[in-house]
């Protein structure tokens, strides 16, 4: 019997499909071996198929649901929910769906200020009322899957690995519990360091670091020690693939951003980073907008707006949306 | 089964519509995004109105006000990870202008390299995963076969090749650049590294073999795709409209990196203006039923209006608007191609099922162009990046996208931290001519109620033909 496999995305960019179609040959190898049942991006089955005559949704069961993207608006509720119902082990497959992603960073502002500058203060746009016929509704906030809908496996990255991809696959394939990497970003760097006390203060990345497009990577000086924030100790690993070099931003000889969101699941980027430089007595006051250190994770109540506090968020839910 | 969530219903009949019924279309197919067409029909089964609605929205002009514009190219590369190159580059040379940058000629040449590196790659997984299940299998055929696993079962060596090809190309940007989706290589100033003369080489060898690739392609599509076109294929979603596409600036020829922006009317006459300039030529209307907005040539002096029999103010983008702007093609082989393409359609084409045509005549420009820029020497220049300096400004960064002319524009304050954004990306251009396309393939193929699977994916693929 082959594996049958459900796949959606939703607050996402079609980046995590384009990773998968990555495996190259093994992709190949995989449509022998999973039976894809959904799949808006390569196969056409619809919700209200096949002649758009049914009422809501409804997805064919499926062994595996592989979703990407966070929740952003009531149909990607819906559509989350339902394919909950319907697999028997969910996949969260990228950064958007396991920490929000950088779709998240909306959560810095409200619905209301998105609108009026999308719809009414954008320098060509024609204002209008902010539409809102048979187009789902926002959303208060960008949620992570999990803040939603139980999720029996993470796979982060922004995209992850296909490497990675491919383990998962294969390891439920087999029915074995995926094993995915635990350190940090750079557990896996190759580049020379030098230790504590070589930098006093972070740059802004506006010219590049030393180096020699000829020579390897362990002959470049770690980035953070050339005085450039890299989130490489706060970010798990995983971007460096299974027999990779290096961390993919760092081959380019370009900081870490944190696109695998934290070492722990439920670590925070931006107090373990700002830990971590003030541990080592670094200046970053040169640096603008920290928030920015949760640029991938900024779900789970991570990023807000200003003034916005968890205790306020905990009474809004208990009151309803209208108590704020 | 929803419970009863208000997106998750069906679309009501609009409101004057009698009883008619409302076919629902979601989500559209075998394209990047989410979008529902929903067709209306009459009382007597024939289509009153037709909707592509688009579903949902992410508001990235919003969200990266305040942050620190150098860093923003890495983080509006999410806007599509199908093309993140272009928005990559798109953004680093508004922050460049931001910022007053310079970039030296190799950084210029680098970047320039690895976007039209994605083009390749892009149109091969348009081409043959997305669009061919129509074409090689058959539009008619079970939906549960028409697709990429389909093909797989149906012609294994091609699908294996098509795999391997786009493959290999996407790990050839991956060596160099290290993150071939979401790319952080291009910097404001330039390229974040420079390129070893043995990279070159290497990287030379490797798209020798996609121009080899693309070459097959072109005759494959031209033997089993092009030469059975028939009528109705031609006039499928066919609409009448303008064109937008770059230009080289000095001799009009296809341009996807740096040029003018030229806008054509269905009559062939044009305007050219600079990225910068594009407010005065381009607006954005909204409409109450998608998310998506609609840019128009406001400059036409003419309105809006998606009517397929007197359209306002609309034009067309991706490659087959920039085939019909352009003058010519610096390449020898897509240049045999385009004059062969337009002796037999004319200038411009209007058929919108021609999009797939002129798509593999830019792979072919894509592949060629690769070549050029990898036997020229200087690109392993190790200057490829000048420092920049934060500052207050505005910029307009301008890139021919795969789906189309892609707009960065934004402000940044004193800091160096942005005020304001606009971004108007590829298919944005094209929302208001796909739902024209909808409506005409609808009404062509839906009559008297008569309605089956095989005729809405029809009406798919004048969607699928612009790639959104």
């Amino acid at each position: 019997m082959r594996l049958t496999v459900a796949a959606e995305w939703l607050n996402s960019c079609a980046g995590c499909e384009m990773s998968l179609l990555n495996m190259g040959e093994d992709f190949i190898a995989c449509l022998r071996i999973l039976s894809f049942v959904h799949m808006p991006m390569l196969i056409d089955h619809k919700y209200f198929e096949p002649m758009g005559e049914k009422i809501g949704f409804e997805f064919p069961e499926a062994d595996l649901g592989i979703i990407s993207g966070g929740i952003r608006n009531e149909e990607h509720l819906a559509i989350a929910e339902e394919m909950r119902r319907k697999c028997r082990v969910i996949v969260a497959i990228g950064t958007c769906a396991t920490h929000g992603g950088i779709p998240a960073l909306i959560n810095m502002f409200s619905n209301d200020e998105l609108f009026r500058r999308y719809y009414r203060t954008t320098v060509a746009t024609d204002a209008a009322d902010t539409p809102a016929v048979v187009v789902p509704p926002l959303l208060d906030r960008t949620y992570a899957l999990d803040e939603k809908i139980r999720v029996d496996v993470h796979l982060p990255g922004c995209p992850p690995h296909p490497d990675h991809i491919s383990a998962v696959l294969t390891a439920l394939m087999n029915g074995e519990q995926p094993r995915l990497p635990t350190k940090s970003v750079c557990d896996t760097c190759p580049a020379r360091r030098e230790g504590k006390g070589a930098v006093q203060k972070m740059r802004r990345y506006t010219r590049n670091p030393r180096h020699q497009a000829d020579k390897p990577l362990t002959e470049m000086k770690c980035l953070l020690e050339n005085g450039l924030l890299c989130m490489g100790p706060v970010t798990r690993a995983g971007c460096a693939g299974e027999k990779g070099e290096a961390p993919q931003c760092i081959r380019a000889r370009v900081p870490c951003r944190g696109c695998y969101g934290p070492v722990q699941k439920n670590g925070n980027q931006l107090l373990d980073m700002l830990n971590a430089l003030a541990s080592n007595g670094i200046d970053i006051r040169n640096l603008p907008d920290r928030q920015a250190f949760l640029r991938f994770s900024g779900a789970h109540g991570r990023l807000n707006r200003p003034g916005w506090k968890t205790r306020d968020r905990q009474q809004e839910e208990t009151a309803g949306p209208e108590s704020r | 089964m929803n419970g009863g969530r208000p997106d998750a219903e069906k679309e009501k009949p609009l409101p004057g519509n009698g009883s008619g019924r409302v076919i629902t279309i979601q989500p559209v197919t075998r394209i990047e995004g989410h979008a529902r067409i929903a067709i209306h029909l009459d009382e007597d089964g024939n289509v009153s109105d037709t909707r592509v609605h688009v579903m949902s929205m992410r508001g990235f002009e919003k969200f990266i006000e305040g942050r620190a514009a150098e860093e923003v190219p890495r983080i509006v590369s999410r806007i599509c990870g199908i093309c993140p190159w272009q928005h990559h580059v798109a953004s680093n040379k508004a922050v460049d202008g931001c910022f007053g940058a310079t970039v030296p000629q190799a950084g210029l040449k680098l970047r320039e390299l690895m976007q039209t590196m994605a083009h390749i790659n892009d149109k091969i997984l348009h081409f043959f995963f997305l669009a061919a299940p129509d074409f090689v299998l058959g539009s008619n055929v079970d939906y549960s076969v028409r697709n990429i696993m389909g093909i797989v079962q149906h012609s294994p060596e091609l699908a294996g090749k098509v795999v391997q090809m786009r493959h290999r190309g996407q790990m050839m940007i991956e060596k160099f650049s290290g993150k071939v989706i979401h790319p952080v290589a291009v910097v404001p100033g330039g390229f974040s590294r420079s390129m070893s003369e043995a990279e070159r080489v290497e990287m030379l060898d490797g798209s020798r073999e996609q121009l080899e690739f693309a070459r097959y392609a072109m005759k494959l599509a031209k033997d089993r795709i092009f030469s059975k076109y028939d009528s109705d294929t031609l006039s499928l979603g066919e609409i009448r409209t303008g064109f937008l596409g770059m230009v080289g600036i000095d001799d009009g020829a296809l341009a996807l990196h740096d040029g003018v922006l030229r806008l054509m009317q269905a009559d062939g006459s044009f305007h050219e203006f600079s990225g910068r300039e594009y407010t005065d030529f381009i607006g954005e209307h909204v409409e109450s039923w998608s998310y998506g907005k609609f840019p128009y040539a406001h400059a036409w002096g003419e309105g809006f209006s998606m009517d397929p029999d007197s359209p306002r103010g609309i034009y067309r983008c991706n490659c087959l608007a920039r085939l019909n702007v352009a003058d010519r093609i610096n390449t020898p082989l897509a240049q045999a191609e385009l004059e062969e393409f337009r002796s037999r359609f004319g200038r411009p084409v209007q058929s919108t099922m021609l999009y797939h045509w002129a798509r593999l005549i830019e792979l072919l420009y894509a592949c060629e162009r690769v070549v050029q820029l990898l036997e020229d020497t200087s690109i392993t220049d190790p200057r490829v990046r000048d420092e920049v300096w934060p500052r207050a400004g505005r910029g307009v960064g301008c890139v021919e996208a795969p789906r189309g002319t892609l707009l960065h524009d934004y402000s940044t304050d004193e800091n160096g931290c942005i005020t304001r954004a606009n971004i108007i990306v590829g298919t944005t251009h094209n929302l208001a001519p796909i739902n024209m396309s909808v409506k005409q393939a609808a009404r062509s193929l839906i009559r008297n109620g008569h309605v089956e699977e095989s005729l809405l994916n029809r009406v798919e693929m004048a969607v699928r033909a612009y790639d959104p």
